[in-house]
C-alpha cells in the first residue's frame, strides 16, 4: 500500500510531516507558556517523536527479501542523502561533538574534517562499484568478489566488531536522554531506547528503517540550528552565526588569556564527579601538532570508507548514478550540521565565560552560581560541578565542569531560551542516536542473517525463514548492545572513535582493493582482513594497558597500525598466490562500467 | 585498446585529480596549521585554520563529489557506458 504512490509523494508526505513537526513545537511552546511543567514538555517531545518513528516503522513492514535488505532499491537521491545523513550522525555527533571542540578545540576539530573528508572516498573509491555489484551487504561483496566462505566469514567478523563497538555507544546515548527526557533511571531508559530503535527497524528492515532515517533528520536537523540560530540572536552575536561569529571568536581568546589556564592539582581533581571536565585548552589556536591533528583524521577518513551501515545506504539507490550523487547529497546534509557544531561550542563558551553577557558565571560568586535554576538541575543530573578550590568566594575558569554531553543539552537553558527548546533538543538527540543505532543493529544482522545463515549454513532456505531468522537476530543483537551499554565501559565519543579504528582495521583496503586491483584474491583479503583486525586490536590493548605506543599513534588512531598492516599483508598474500580466475577478472571489469546487469541478481 | 580500457583509464585519471584534491584539503593545509592560523588571509574574520576546520575544508568536500559525479557522468557518456531507465 505504501509503495509505487508512496515513493512518488515523498516531498509531499515529508512536507506535510515537517510542517506538523513544527506546529507541535509552536503547541508545545504555548503550553509552556500556560503553565506546563518542564517535565511534562521533555516527555511529550520525546514520547511523541518516538511514536512518530514507529508508526512509519510498521507501516513499512515487508516480507520481501529486497524490500528488508536495500529497501527495494528505489530510494530517490536527496531522500537517501537524508537518509544517510541520519543513519551517519550518530549521538557522538549530536551530543558529543560540540562537547568534544568545546573542551578540546582545535585537537577534536580534526572530527570534523575526517567525518566529512571520508565521503570523498566513499564517492570516488566504492560506493557506485558496490552499488553496481548488487549486492545485500558489504560480506556479500567480499565473499562474491574473492570467492570463498573463508573471505565472507573474515569480513563478517570485522564488520560484527567495529559495528557492535558503534551499536553500545548509541543504544548508551538514547538511554542518556531517556533517562533524563523521562526521568527514569538509566539502566531501565537503555531498554526503552532499545525498544524504540526496534520498533523502527523490526518489521520492515532496510524499507523501514531509510524511511524513519529520513523522519529523524528532518527533527535532527531542525533540533540543531534552532538553538544555534536563536541563542546566536539572543546575545547579538549576529542572525547568521556561521558567517558572524568572528568577534566572539577574538573574545574568547582575549578572556582565554585573561582569565589563564590554572592547573587543578589531582587532590582537586579528585573531588570532581567521572566523566566531567574543565576547560583546559585554547577554544580556536593551533593546539594540536600536525601529526596528531592529521593521524586523527586520516583514520575518522578510512573508517569511513570502510563502515558497512553507511556503505549498504548505497545499495538502496535506483542506478549506479544516483548512488554518486546521493554521497554528495549525504555530505550536504551531513555539513549543515557538522559547520554549526564550532559554533554551538563557541556560542556557549561566550555565554558561559563573558562576564559582560547576564548568562556568564566565571567571575561571580560560587554560591550566586549555585543558586542558579538550570545550575541545580544538571547538578543533579551528574552534569555539571563548581566548586571553590582556591577558597576566594570567586568561581574561576578552571573551577567550572561539565560533561562533554551538556554541552548540547544544556546551553539551550544556559543561555536562557525557553524549556521548550531544551525538549527539542532531547528529540534531536534521540533522533540521532536512535536512527544510528538502526542501521548498525540492522547492518549485523543483516550480515549474520543474510551471508552467514543463508549463504554459509542453509542456503536452501525459504524467504519466510529467512526473514525470520533476520528479525529474531536483530533483537538478540539489540539486547546484547543494550546490556554491554548499561555498563558504560567507554564514554560515547570514545567508542564511536574505536569503531571507526576497527572497521578501517579490517575492510578499508580489502574493499578498495576489490575494486582497484584485479590482481587481489582471496587469501590476500583474508589476510589482509584477519591480520588488520587482529594487530590493530593488538595495538589498542598494548596502548590501553599501559603500552608506550610509537609513532605518536594513540588509542584513538590505532586504525594506522590496523590498516597498514592489512595492505602489507594482502599485497604480500595475493602475489605469493595464484591470480584470480578468469570469471573474477571479468566480474571486476564488468563492476568497473554502470551499465548492464548488476553482478547478483535482483532476488539472491 | 579497448572502450572499456579507456573508460577505465579516464575514470581512474579523474580518480587521481579527485583524491589530490581532496589530499590537499583534509591533509596538505594542516601540515602548516600553526603558519596558517597566523596569516592575515581572515575568512568572515575568523583565523585561517580555524576557518578551514570548520566550514573551508568541508564545504570543497561537498562541492568536489558533486563536481566528480558530474565528471564521470561525461565519461560513462562518452563510452555509452551510462546505464539505461529500469535496468537493473
Amino acid at each position: 500500500m505504501i509503495k509505487g504512490k508512496f515513493i512518488d509523494n515523498l516531498p509531499k508526505v515529508y512536507g506535510i510531516y515537517t510542517g506538523g513537526f513544527l506546529v507541535f513545537i509552536i503547541i508545545m511552546a504555548i503550553a509552556e507558556q500556560a503553565g506546563m511543567s518542564a517535565k511534562m514538555i521533555g516527555i511529550f517531545f520525546v514520547a511523541f517523536t518516538v511514536l512518530i518513528y514507529a508508526l512509519i516503522g510498521w507501516l513499512s513492514r515487508t516480507l520481501q527479501t529486497d524490500a528488508y535488505y536495500v529497501a527495494g532499491r528505489q530510494v530517490p537521491t536527496v531522500f537517501n542523502g537524508m537518509a544517510t545523513a541520519a543513519d551517519w550522525m550518530s549521538g557522538a555527533s549530536f551530543v558529543a561533538m560540540a562537547g568534544g571542540i568545546y573542551f578540546k578545540g582545535y585537537g577534536y576539530m580534526a572530527l570534523l574534517v575526517g567525518w566529512t573528508g571520508g565521503y570523498v572516498l566513499v564517492a570516488s573509491l566504492l560506493a557506485p562499484y558496490l552499488r553496481k555489484f548488487g549486492c545485500y551487504t558489504v560480506p556479500d561483496f567480499i565473499g562474491t568478489r574473492y570467492g570463498g566462505n573463508l573471505a565472507r566469514f573474515s569480513a563478517v567478523i570485522v564488520l560484527t566488531v567495529a559495528s557492535f563497538t558503534y551499536v553500545t555507544a548509541q543504544i548508551n546515548a538514547t538511554g542518556t536522554i531517556a533517562s533524563v527526557a523521562l526521568d527514569i533511571p538509566f539502566e531501565i531508559a537503555v531498554y526503552v531506547g532499545l525498544a524504540s530503535i526496534l520498533m523502527c527497524s523490526m518489521l520492515g528492515g532496510m524499507r523501514a528503517v531509510t524511511w524513519t532515517q529520513v523522519a529523524q533528520y528532518i527533527v535532527l536537523i531542525i533540533a540543531y540550528l534552532l538553538p544555534v540560530f536563536w541563542i546566536s540572536n539572543n546575545i547579538g552575536a549576529g542572525f547568521f552565526p556561521h558567517f558572524m561569529l568572528a568577534d566572539e571568536v577574538a573574545r574568547i581568546a582575549e578572556l582565554e588569556g585573561q582569565f589563564g589556564f590554572v592547573k587543578n592539582s589531582a587532590a582537586d581533581l579528585a573531588t570532581v564527579p567521572k566523566g566531567l571536565a574543565g576547560i583546559t585548552k585554547p577554544h580556536s589556536s593551533v593546539n594540536a601538532t600536525p601529526w596528531a591533528f592529521i593521524s586523527l583524521a586520516v583514520c575518522m577518513m578510512a573508517g569511513t570508507a570502510s563502515l558497512p551501515h553507511v556503505m549498504m545506504r548505497y545499495f538502496t539507490t535506483p542506478s549506479v548514478r544516483t548512488a554518486r550523487r546521493s554521497v554528495g547529497w549525504s555530505l550536504f546534509f551531513i555539513f549543515l550540521l557538522y559547520s554549526s557544531a564550532p559554533m554551538l561550542a563557541t556560542l556557549s563558551k561566550i555565554s558561559l565565560m563573558d562576564p559582560t553577557l547576564a548568562t556568564g558565571i566565571i567571575g561571580k560568586s560560587v554560591a550566586d552560581v549555585q543558586a542558579l535554576d538550570w545550575y541545580q538541575n544538571w547538578n543533579q543530573a551528574n552534569l555539571m560541578f563548581v566548586s571553590d578550590f582556591n577558597g576566594n568566594g570567586t568561581l574561576e575558569l578552571n573551577e567550572f565542569f561539565m560533561k562533554g554531553s551538556a554541552v548540547v543539552l544544556a546551553t539551550p537553558e544556559i543561555a536562557g531560551l525557553p524549556y521548550v527548546i531544551s525538549g527539542l533538543v532531547a528529540a534531536g538527540g534521540m533522533a540521532a542516536a536512535m536512527s544510528t543505532a538502526d542501521g548498525l543493529v540492522l547492518a549485523i544482522s543483516n550480515a549474520l542473517s543474510h551471508d552467514v545463515y543463508y549463504k554459509i549454513i542453509n542456503p536452501k532456505a525459504e524467504t519466510a525463514k529467512r526473514l525470520i531468522v533476520a528479525r529474531v537476530l536483530l533483537v538478540l543483537i539489540g539486547f546484547a548492545g543494550a546490556t554491554i551499554a548499561a555498563l558504560e565501559i567507554q564514554g560515547i565519543l570514545g567508542s564511536v572513535i574505536w569503531a571507526f579504528d576497527f572497521a578501517m582495521s579490517g575492510l578499508f583496503f580489502p574493499l578498495v582493493l576489490g575494486v582497484w586491483w584485479k590482481r587481489a584474491n582471496a587469501p590476500g583479503a583474508v589476510a589482509g582482513m584477519l591480520l588488520g583486525l587482529i594487530s590493530g586490536t593488538a595495538y589498542l590493548v598494548w596502548v590501553r594497558s599501559g603500552g608506550s605506543g610509537f609513532l605518536g599513534i594513540t588509542q584513538l588512531t590505532f586504525g594506522i597500525v590496523g590498516a597498514s598492516v592489512s595492505l602489507v599483508s594482502m599485497i604480500v598474500v595475493s602475489l605469493i598466490t595464484a591470480a584470480p580466475d578468469a570469471a573474477t577478472q571479468k566480474m571486476v571489469d564488468d563492476v568497473r562500467i554502470p551499465s548492464g546487469k548488476t553482478i547478483l541478481g535482483k532476488q539472491h | 585498446m579497448s572502450k572499456q580500457e579507456q573508460h577505465w583509464e579516464k575514470t581512474r585519471n579523474l580518480l587521481f585529480i579527485t583524491l589530490a584534491i581532496w589530499f590537499v584539503f583534509s591533509i596538505g593545509i594542516f601540515l602548516f596549521g600553526a603558519e596558517m592560523q597566523e596569516s592575515s588571509i581572515r575568512p568572515f574574520g575568523y583565523p585561517l585554520t580555524y576557518w578551514f576546520t570548520c566550514q573551508g575544508s568541508l564545504a570543497i568536500f561537498v562541492i568536489l563529489i558533486f563536481w566528480f559525479a558530474g565528471r564521470q557522468e561525461k565519461i560513462d557518456d562518452e563510452f555509452g557506458f551510462t546505464e539505461r531507465e529500469g535496468e537493473q
